[in-house]
C-alpha cells in the first residue's frame, strides 16, 4: 500500500484514483477527474467519498458550490521546462489555490499535494493549507516529516496562521 | 539602520540550518538537480561559467560598517579577495565553494545579513534611493516601508514559485532615483490633497528582452494596505503568468496581454477580499519601523566651520572631487558623499577586501557608521560633517575611491558578461576598461555632463542598457562577440527605452562608434543642453550617420 504524509504523521493511502474510464466502485474512497466530477457531479456529490484532483489553472472560485460535497481535493505540482532554455522550473500555482480554497472558501477537507512533491517544497505547502502529501517516489518519508520543522516562526500569514509576525511586535510594544 | 530583534535573527539562524542540510543532503546525491536548482536559487547561489556565483542581499542598498567588514572578511576567506556590487544594491562573491557556501550564510548571519531570494522566481531585494533620509526632495522616508515589504516577502509561502523573479522598487522624492518605472512594482509613496500618506502603485515595467515602462494601475492606494495590494498582484500574477516560455514569464507580458485597465481590476477585485486582513498595517507597525530610520544626531552648527572654503581655495583637485562626487545635503553643513567604484582599470562595481576594510572605518569615523550602495554600481557616505570632507577625501585617493567621475561617462554600469557570466554573448567589463582609457582627460568628460552608458552582455539587460542614455548590448553573430547600440533610454522621471541605432557593430569597432557617438552630441548641442536632450531634439539620424559612415 502506498504511504502518504497527512497531518504531519506517515500513514497508509486510503484513497484511490479512479481512471476516467474505469466504472465507479459501488463503495470506497476515490478520487476522480475535474471533467469526470463535472460530468457527473450529482451522483458523486451524494457519495460524500469522492473526491477531485484540479488542473493547476483552475480558479478555485469555480468550486464553490460543490466544496460542501467534497471530502478531499488534490492539487498537482510539477517542475516544467519552459521554452526555449534553461533549467527547470517548479510550478507553484498550487500554493494559490490552498491558501484561497482555505482562507476564502473555508474549505475544511483533505487538500493533498499531488506530483513533483519533494522534501524541501513541504513546508510552504503545509503553510498554505496542504494537510497530505503524496511524497514523489524516492524521497525519504521520514525526512520528510522534518519538512515541518523548518521554521518555527514566519513573516506573514497564511492558511496555518492568519496573524503576521508584526501584530507580534504591535502587542509586545505595549 | 534597521536592526534584528529576536524573532528575524531565530528566522535567518533557521533559513541557514536548513540550506545547510539541503547542501549536505544534495552532496549526498539525496536531492536531485532540479530540486537543489529551485533551492539553492532562493538562497542566491548560481552555478556559473568557473565557479558557483553566491549573490548577498543587501536590503534597500543600507549596510553597517560591521557588516561591510564581514563582507570583506568573506571576500578574503572564501574568495579571490573581492567582491561585486551590482544593478541591484546586493553584493556578489564570483568564487566560493558550493560545499562552502552554507558556512559563508551562517557567518552573514552573525551580522544580520543573507542571501534569501537574490534569486530564483520570487520576490528579490527590494530597493529604493541609494539617498533615502538625506536627500533635499524627498517628503517621506522609504525605507520603513522597504522594510516591511522585506518582511512580507521573505519566505512568503504563496510567491516562492511565482513564473518568474520579482523586483519592487520604491521612491518618495521628486526625483525618482530607484527607476521604479522599470520593476515589476514600482511604489511612489506620495501625499493626497489632504496630507494623508499613500501609495501611487506602477506593475509591468521592466528591462531584459522585452524592455517596458510600467503602467499605474492605482493612483492613491491608502498608506494602511501597502502589503493587501502587493499580495493581490502576486496572487493575479502567480495563477496567470505563464510559464511555458521564459522570456514570456514577467509580470509585463502578463499586464499587456490583459491590458493594464483589466489587470488593474482584476487585482482590485483580488484586493478587496482581502484588504480588511490582518495584513492591514496599523500606524503603530508603521511606527515601529520607523523608529529605526530616525534622523542621525547631527551637529547644529556644521556649517559653520572654517577650514572647508580654504581647502576648496587651495586644492583644485579637492574642488573638482566635491563638485562632482558630493550632493547637498537635507542638513546645512553636511554633504552626500558618492564613493566611486569606476576607478580605470576596474571592472565597474568591484571592490577589494582592503577597500572594504577601508570604508568600514571612513564610515565609523565620517559617515555615522553606515554605507549605501546604488543601483549604479557605486558607494555612498550618505552623511559627512563637511569640516571632514578633506581628510576623508585624502583617505580616499590612495585606495583608488576617489576618481571624481560620478555621472559622466566612465561611471558607466555594466554586467559581469562573457568574464563570468555562462549566459553572456559578448564582454563588457573590457569594452567599459577601453572607454574609460579613451576618456580619460577629465576636462573633456566635464565637458560631456551627464552621460550614463549601460551595459549587458545579454538580452538580459542585468547592465539596464535598454535605459542607458547609450545602451551597449553583447549579441553573438556566428560565435563573434558583437554589439547593439540604443540611444536615449533613461530610468529616471523621463523614463524611456533607448531607441536601436542600426546594425550590431563589431567588437574592434564599438569604442570607436561610442566616441562617434559623443563626438556627434558635442557637434550638436546647444548651450549646455544634456546627452539625452540633444538626442531627443535631433533625433536618431545624425548620430546614425556618423557611426555608420565608413568614410570617416
Ligand atoms: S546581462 Fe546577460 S551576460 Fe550580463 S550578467 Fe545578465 S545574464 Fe549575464
Amino acid at each position: 500500500m502506498t504511504q502518504i504524509i497527512r497531518d504531519q504523521r506517515i500513514v497508509t493511502d486510503d484513497w484511490c484514483r479512479l481512471d476516467d474510464a474505469a466504472p465507479l466502485p459501488a463503495a470506497g474512497r476515490v478520487i476522480v477527474s475535474l471533467a469526470r466530477w463535472r460530468a457527473e457531479t450529482p451522483v458523486l456529490k451524494a457519495r460524500g467519498d469522492v473526491g477531485v484532483a484540479i488542473p493547476s489553472e483552475l480558479d478555485v472560485a469555480e468550486l464553490q458550490d460543490d466544496l460542501p460535497h467534497l471530502p478531499l481535493i488534490a492539487l498537482y505540482f510539477v517542475f516544467i521546462q519552459p521554452r526555449p532554455e534553461g533549467g527547470r522550473t517548479f510550478d507553484g500555482r498550487a500554493y494559490s489555490q490552498a491558501r484561497v480554497l482555505r482562507e476564502r472558501h473555508g474549505f475544511r477537507g483533505e487538500i493533498r499535494a499531488t506530483g513533483d512533491v519533494f522534501r524541501d517544497s513541504m513546508f510552504y505547502m503545509h503553510r498554505c493549507g496542504i494537510n497530505a502529501f503524496e511524497v514523489k517516489p524516492g524521497q525519504d518519508l521520514d525526512d520528510a516529516l522534518n519538512a515541518f520543522k523548518d521554521f518555527t516562526l514566519h513573516y506573514q500569514g497564511a492558511a496555518d496562521d492568519p496573524i503576521p509576525l508584526f501584530h507580534r511586535r504591535r502587542q509586545a510594544d505595549t | 539602520m534597521y536592526r534584528y530583534d529576536t524573532f528575524d535573527q531565530q528566522l535567518v539562524n533557521e533559513r541557514v540550518a536548513a540550506f545547510r542540510d539541503q547542501t549536505r543532503r544534495y552532496l549526498a546525491g539525496r536531492i536531485t538537480d532540479d530540486e537543489f536548482r529551485a533551492l539553492r536559487l532562493r538562497n542566491g547561489l548560481y552555478l556559473q561559467r568557473f565557479a558557483p556565483m553566491l549573490r548577498i542581499s543587501i536590503p534597500y542598498g543600507l549596510l553597517s560598517s560591521r557588516q561591510m567588514r564581514c563582507l570583506a572578511h568573506i571576500a578574503r576567506r572564501y574568495d579571490k579577495d573581492y567582491g561585486h556590487f551590482t544593478t541591484r544594491q546586493n553584493i556578489q562573491f564570483n568564487w566560493p565553494k558550493l560545499e562552502e557556501t552554507p558556512d559563508i550564510l551562517a557567518e552573514l548571519a552573525e551580522v544580520e545579513m543573507h542571501a534569501i531570494q537574490t534569486s530564483g522566481n520570487a520576490v528579490r531585494n527590494i530597493t529604493t534611493d541609494p539617498l533615502a533620509g538625506v536627500a533635499k526632495d524627498e517628503w517621506v522616508d522609504p525605507r520603513p516601508y522597504c522594510e516591511i515589504t522585506r518582511q512580507w516577502a521573505s519566505f512568503h509561502p504563496e510567491f516562492n514559485f511565482l513564473p518568474r523573479k520579482f523586483k519592487i522598487a520604491f521612491s518618495a522624492s521628486t526625483t525618482d532615483r530607484a527607476a521604479t518605472m522599470v520593476h515589476d512594482i514600482g511604489v511612489h509613496i506620495v501625499r493626497n490633497a489632504r496630507g494623508e500618506i499613500g501609495y501611487t502603485v506602477y506593475v509591468g515595467g521592466g528591462l531584459g528582452r522585452t524592455p517596458m515602462i510600467g503602467h499605474k494601475i492605482r493612483e492613491f492606494l491608502p498608506e494602511a494596505d501597502l502589503l493587501s495590494y502587493c499580495e493581490a498582484i502576486l496572487r493575479v500574477y502567480n495563477r496567470l503568468g505563464r510559464r511555458d516560455n521564459i522570456h514570456k514569464a514577467r509580470i509585463k507580458i502578463l499586464v499587456k496581454a490583459l491590458g493594464p485597465a483589466q489587470f488593474a481590476e482584476q487585482v482590485e477585485a483580488e484586493w478587496k477580499q482581502i484588504k480588511d486582513t490582518p495584513l492591514k498595517l496599523e500606524r503603530k507597525d508603521l511606527d515601529y519601523f520607523r523608529a529605526f530610520f530616525q534622523p542621525h544626531p547631527y551637529e547644529a552648527k556644521a556649517d559653520d566651520d572654517a577650514t572647508f572654503t580654504p581647502a576648496l581655495e587651495s586644492d583644485a583637485s579637492f574642488a573638482t572631487w566635491i563638485r562632482h562626487n558630493t550632493r547637498e545635503h537635507r542638513v546645512p553643513g553636511y554633504r552626500i558623499v558618492f564613493i566611486s567604484l569606476k576607478a580605470r582599470g576596474v571592472a565597474p562595481g568591484d571592490c577589494t577586501s582592503a577597500q572594504m576594510d577601508a570604508l568600514a572605518g571612513l564610515a565609523d569615523l565620517y559617515s555615522f557608521g553606515e554605507i549605501r550602495t546604488t543601483h549604479d554600481q557605486n558607494l555612498v557616505l550618505a552623511d559627512v560633517k563637511q569640516a571632514d570632507l578633506y581628510a576623508l577625501w585624502q583617505a580616499l585617493t590612495p585606495l583608488h575611491l576617489a576618481t571624481p567621475n560620478i555621472g559622466t561617462l566612465t561611471d558607466l554600469i555594466c554586467c559581469p558578461g562573457l568574464d563570468f557570466c555562462s549566459l553572456a554573448n559578448a564582454g563588457s567589463i573590457g569594452i567599459a576598461q577601453e572607454l574609460s582609457e579613451r576618456f580619460d582627460k577629465l576636462d573633456y568628460l566635464y565637458d560631456l555632463g551627464e552621460l550614463q552608458i549601460k551595459m549587458s552582455g545579454c538580452m538580459n539587460g542585468c547592465g539596464h542598457h535598454s535605459v542607458g542614455h547609450i545602451g551597449v548590448l553583447g549579441v553573438d553573430k556566428e560565435g563573434e562577440e558583437w554589439y547593439q547600440l540604443t540611444l536615449g533610454g533613461s530610468a529616471s522621471n523621463d523614463a524611456a527605452l533607448g531607441d536601436r541605432l542600426g546594425p550590431a557593430i563589431a567588437r574592434d569597432r564599438v569604442v570607436e562608434a561610442i566616441t562617434r557617438l559623443v563626438e556627434t552630441y558635442l557637434a550638436q548641442r546647444q548651450e549646455d543642453e544634456r546627452f539625452l536632450d540633444t538626442y531627443r531634439r535631433v533625433g536618431l539620424e545624425p548620430f546614425k550617420q556618423n557611426v555608420y559612415d565608413t568614410n570617416h
